[in-house]
């Protein structure tokens, strides 16, 4: 799959395509080897896995009910029994609803840039190997998108389409998309240009062959490395709208909109009132930094 | 050069008759019909088609869209439904409230950036190196309206030294230039210049950090140039790249703080664009996404240009 090494221009930095390494291991293999021995890697993928198996394991980890209010029992303070991370401004558990809350606060920062990866990735990848017209009509209509701040974007998008948790995932795919068909776009269009894609076609490979094999093999790194690394901005993107009431909807325990329910308490409990947020936090580090490793690990420069 | 401009500003043509698609077609995307946004679910159906009639929304779509422009291409940007006054003086007056935060925070987060981002680059120790990346991790990773709420939090609420929310004091009418105003604009300038502090602070980092790697820094050094002017020549190369991300960082400003102004109650563009959203004022939303969205093209449109002035060896095709 490794078939050379040439350095790619991608709008000004450089990316190295993956190059045979010696003793002849494949290149998956290294790429594995190298994130072994990635200790911040590690430790992210791992506070990561916690909490995606916390959230979806929740019901099983015996948590007081998320949904439970109680006016007797509001904004308790951190440390109070049975509450040990206090409760809301309904007297719902923080700790149930911080662990519910990674559900869909994960899932909608995922989703998007998974549905944006394929949608994105498919028209980039046609774009760039097909060239003339087709690259075009294709770019010219990202052209688009792209003079929207994408916050803007977002926000006018679910704004217009109105609140609700399918609304919000649609329009942050349709934020990402146009930037990830950039980036597959340009890749392959350098990649095609090489000698390789040539002797094979001279070879009479068929078109779905050099597809497969020549293009997607060399371009299907940096792509997924330039995805990985748009995964945090989503789940802050996914909260915010949320936090402006125009993802997910009450009462379902989401980590933006509990931080705007509870902004109400900044007075009473100040300390209660900030925690989702460092839910979103320690979540968008992670998978930044976990973008960063897997960057190095599979040697694409950006 | 004057040459290049133009053909951009062509080239900028198509993009904004897609925008304008894009911006018309919102009403569109809205549930139901524009109407029964603004009317009460059992209003009587004559009323409805009266509605209907006065603002067109009884035509095809390409006969609406085609009014909708042409009236919009006037300056005309409609009325709002919320407060009945003329949808281009609400944006307007927004707009200038977001201008002067937008600027305090690009002038914050830009300086800092080019500062942290070069020492990084030139230091030693890894230390220095270290912290400044951290930093930067922190810019990009924070939830930034999280973190404005934690400023209110600590430096309002706890510490009251500064106020919570306002563009000044409670019988202000607009931003002036006095004390008053200026405690106000703190907390939103820093919330809202994380991100790009972050991110300019990264590039920064590694164009000087690769330019301190080329052999005409070698060459200027056996020359015997002085340390201050060799970094006048490596920061001029780097320039090109760095403001290529400072102009999309800028303008992203621009999106980014509809959160910042929602959390302090900045009577900006993202303030009004929210307000909107829940008023339902359609006409509101859409004149908002096309001021913005306009100023953002031309931000970039004045970068790209900036940067070939910077760059003579830039030449594009």
């Amino acid at each position: 799959m490794a078939v050379q090494s040439p350095s790619l221009d991608v709008g000004g930095a450089v990316l190295v395509v993956p190059r045979p390494v010696a003793g002849g291991r494949g290149y998956w293999q290294s790429v594995g080897r190298r994130l072994r021995r990635d200790p911040v890697t590690l430790v992210c993928a791992g506070i990561l896995v916690v909490l995606v198996l916390a959230s979806i394991f929740a019901p099983l980890l015996g948590l007081n009910d998320p949904y439970k209010t109680s006016m007797l029992r509001r904004l308790y303070p951190l440390g109070s029994p049975n509450h040990w991370l206090g409760t809301d401004e309904l007297g719902r558990d923080m700790f149930a609803r911080l662990i519910y809350g990674g559900r869909l606060s994960l899932f909608m920062g995922v989703t998007p840039v998974v549905c944006a990866l394929l949608i994105g990735g498919m028209l980039g990848i046609t774009a760039g190997f097909l060239g003339g017209k087709v690259n075009m009509a294709i770019m010219r209509v990202m052209d688009v998108f792209y003079a929207f701040p994408s916050v803007l974007l977002a926000i006018s998008l679910s704004g217009a389409m109105g609140a609700g948790t399918e609304n919000t995932l649609l329009s942050l795919t349709l934020v990402f998309i146009p930037p990830i068909c950039r980036v597959s776009e340009s890749v392959t269009t350098q990649v095609r240009g090489f000698d390789f894609v040539d002797a094979a076609k001279a070879s009479g490979a068929s078109t779905l062959t050099i597809v497969r094999v020549h293009v997607l093999g060399n371009v299907l790194g940096p792509i997924l490395v330039y995805s990985t690394s748009l995964i945090s901005v989503a789940i802050i993107l996914a909260a915010g709208l949320s936090f402006l009431g125009l993802g997910v909807k009450p009462p379902e325990p989401e980590w933006g909109l509990m931080l705007n329910t509870l902004r109400q308490a900044i007075y009473v409990n100040p300390v209660l009132a900030a925690l989702p947020g460092v839910m979103i936090f320690i979540t968008s580090i992670c998978f930044n930094l976990m973008s960063d490793g897997l960057r190095a690990a599979m040697d694409v420069k950006a | 050069m004057l040459l290049y401009a133009l053909r951009r500003l062509i080239y900028l043509v198509p993009v904004a008759f897609g925008v304008s698609l894009l911006v018309f077609g919102l009403v569109h995307l809205a549930p139901g019909d524009p109407i029964s946004a603004i009317v009460p679910p059992d209003a009587p159906k004559e009323v409805v088609d009266k509605l209907k009639e006065y603002y067109g929304f009884d035509k095809p779509l390409p006969v609406q869209y085609l009014r909708w422009l042409g009236v919009t291409l006037t300056g005309d940007l409609g009325t709002s439904i919320g407060t009945g006054r003329s949808v281009a003086q609400e944006v307007g007056s927004a707009f200038g409230n977001t201008i002067i935060l937008a600027i305090a925070a690009t002038l914050f987060a830009f300086t800092l950036a080019v500062i942290l981002g070069t020492s990084a680059a030139y230091a030693k120790s890894r230390i220095v190196d270290r912290l400044v990346t951290s930093i930067s991790l922190v810019g990009v990773s924070i939830p930034h309206f999280w973190l404005a709420i934690v400023l209110v939090i600590i430096f309002a609420v706890e510490l009251g030294a500064l106020p919570p929310m306002g563009i000044g004091p409670e019988n202000s009418t607009g931003w002036r230039f006095d004390r008053a105003h200026l405690a106000h604009m703190v907390l939103p300038t820093i919330a809202l210049s994380v991100i790009p502090l972050g991110v300019v602070t990264r590039t920064v980092r590694s164009t000087v950090k690769e330019t301190l790697s080329m052999e005409f820094v070698t060459a200027l050094q056996a020359k015997g140039m002085r340390d201050s002017r060799i970094l006048f020549h490596v920061l001029k190369n780097a320039a090109p790249t760095c403001l290529a991300v400072m102009g999309l960082q800028a303008g992203n400003l621009i999106g980014g703080s509809i959160l910042i102004e929602t959390v302090f109650a900045w009577p900006g563009t993202g303030f009004l664009l929210n307000s909107a959203i829940f008023r339902r004022d359609l006409p509101i939303l859409q004149g908002t996404t096309l001021v913005l969205a306009g100023f953002f093209m031309l931000l970039n449109l004045t970068v790209d240009i900036i940067q070939t002035m910077v760059d003579p060896r830039i030449k594009r095709g």
